[in-house]
């Protein structure tokens, strides 16, 4: 094994154990910023010594050992600073019985502890961006490096994110805390948000050939299958897992063979990932038996799984999307979400219903640089014949749209003889 | 990237229940955890058959169907970084075995799907 190999196996091996000692180490020392920074002081030092003495049989104990070492010298200090010394004494006597529970806490159930963990590291008080960072180092186990190659940012960059979103947290005594009952909907709103944007960075990526960015879907992915697990009785957590279970079951068929995209209509389905769509239903049941159909991301999931559950492009029940996307545009006011379901009408009962709702979008301000709005008022006006003012619509598109493939597609559309 | 797991007990013993047990609760622990996408338990080898292509020609061979009825591997699909985390966790489960069940032997077969 070279010493690229070596250390890639060790950073395997601690990320297998870095959920479980970070919650352990967060428990004892009631702030998570800090149990993050011993874990990766411990991994520090398995750097150091596995690479000549090989990586232990027990390598959780092993690393759990050194973070505890560490941990204590943390307690000492910080008692150093706030307390009497004769409190200090009684208390690292109190951390000695304790000691015995840390071994034990490796195999607690830790539950409780990473959904702490999650929600500190989503909190709504750190901007978007920062959550996901914070996010994918606490709970994902990714590197600061990684995390900047995924996002196509300088490591500086997101190095100082997470610095800055850690002093945050700690300064505003914010370090250790699980929201009650009633907030726990309204927090758990700001964790999805940022899982879900971690996926669509990774799903909708046009840039970046590395597969960092393909990993922040399967990260995405593994944080929502972890939520699910610890809290099980939020049916929205089990619509975003829904939703990112059946988008991502469609990767293979997304592109061709030179890269070029591949639109949902004209996938080839035999390419969508069966166990993946069996997944997302079994999550979308989930939601039902949890009455939650109506939600935000369970109203996405089921408008998906329309789409995944028909053999054929043909065979999708677009009467069944158009009816999802009203509900979900009477839940969130969105021009976006309008044109999609213009889309659907159009579909479902023909251009003309759809094109009423699209041109009620003409002078929505979030759609004025949108080429897509362009786009299908384009294809809806081709269907109806009206070319000239089809053409005129994909032309207005193109020069909007962001990048050239989508440029090409419009003008092709433009130049498209009446069918 | 998506990698499959099958794991052949070297004899026709049957696990202990504390080796069950341990095994239930890494794969508890792996479900939570979001890398374990699927699983099943499998029936001694003798219960199944194999067929091959050797020299052209195709043959069936045929469990004996002896009087096992015991499950005695299994396979798993898992969701993980890399190769390696993937070898981590096949050492990981086998380390389960030997520390559970002295005297089993077997083989872990770590295979990587093909794909995006």
């Amino acid at each position: 094994m070279t010493a690229a190999d070596i250390h890639r196996t060790i950073l395997a091996v601690w990320r297998i154990e870095q959920p479980r000692l970070i919650t352990s180490l967060s428990r004892m020392l009631r702030d998570v910023p800090l149990a993050e920074d011993l874990t990766q002081e411990a991994l520090l030092a398995a750097v150091e010594h596995w690479p000549t003495t090989g990586v232990p049989e027990k390598p959780g104990a092993w690393l759990m050992a050194i973070a505890k070492r560490r941990a204590l010298d943390q307690l000492r200090r910080r008692r150093m600073l706030e307390r009497k010394h004769d409190i200090i004494a009684r208390d690292m006597e109190q951390d000695q019985q304790a000691m015995p529970d840390w071994d034990a806490a490796l195999d607690d159930d830790i539950g409780d502890e990473l959904l702490r963990l999650i929600f500190t590291a989503c909190h709504p008080l750190l901007s978007r961006e920062a959550r996901a960072a914070l996010a994918l180092r606490m709970i994902c186990g990714l590197t600061t490096e990684e995390i900047a190659r995924a996002f196509l940012l300088p490591d500086a960059t997101i190095a100082q994110r997470i610095v800055r979103a850690k002093r945050t947290l700690s300064e505003s005594g914010l370090a250790y805390e699980t929201p009650r009952r009633g907030e726990l909907s309204e927090r758990l709103s700001s964790v999805l948000e940022v899982v879900y944007l971690i996926f669509n960075e990774g799903y909708t990526a046009a840039r970046g050939e590395h597969w960092l960015r393909p990993q922040l879907c399967h990260e995405a992915l593994r944080i929502g299958r972890v939520l699910t697990s610890i809290a099980p009785q939020e049916p929205e957590v089990h619509g975003l897992l829904a939703l990112m279970e059946l988008n991502a079951s469609r990767t293979a068929a997304r592109t061709d063979a030179s890269g070029e995209p591949i639109l949902m209509l004209e996938q080839d389905r035999a390419l969508w990932d069966q166990l993946q769509i069996r997944r997302g239903m079994q999550a979308l049941g989930r939601v039902r038996e949890l009455d939650g159909a109506g939600g935000f991301y369970a109203l996405q999931a089921a408008i998906i799984a329309c789409h995944a559950q028909a053999a054929t492009a043909d065979e999708t029940d677009w009467p069944r999307i158009s009816g999802l996307y009203a509900e979900l545009a009477a839940l969130v006011r969105s021009p976006i979400i309008e044109l999609n379901r213009a889309v659907a009408v159009g579909m479902a009962e023909g251009p003309e219903a759809a094109l009423v709702i699209v041109d009620g979008l003409a002078n929505e301000p979030a759609l004025k640089t949108y080429h897509l709005l362009g786009s299908v008022r384009g294809d809806l006006l081709h269907r109806l014949g009206r070319h000239a003012e089809a053409r005129a619509a994909f032309e207005a598109a193109a020069a909007l749209a962001g990048n050239r493939r989508e440029q090409d597609l419009l003008r092709r559309r433009a130049a498209e003889p009446p069918a | 990237m998506r990698f499959m797991y099958i794991v052949t007990p070297a004899h026709p013993v049957p696990p202990t229940t504390e080796l069950m047990e341990a095994v239930h609760k890494l794969a508890d622990r792996e479900i939570k955890a979001g890398h374990m996408l699927d699983s099943g338990a499998l029936m001694p080898r003798t219960l199944g058959a194999q067929v091959r292509i050797t020299d052209g020609k195709l043959s069936v061979i045929d469990g004996p169907f002896v009087e096992a009825k015991e499950v005695i591997g299994g396979y798993a699909i898992f969701e993980l970084r890399d190769k390696e985390e993937a070898v981590a966790k096949a050492v990981e489960f086998m380390q389960v075995h030997r520390d559970h069940m002295p005297g089993w032997e077997g083989t872990c077969e770590v295979r990587a799907f093909a794909g995006p």
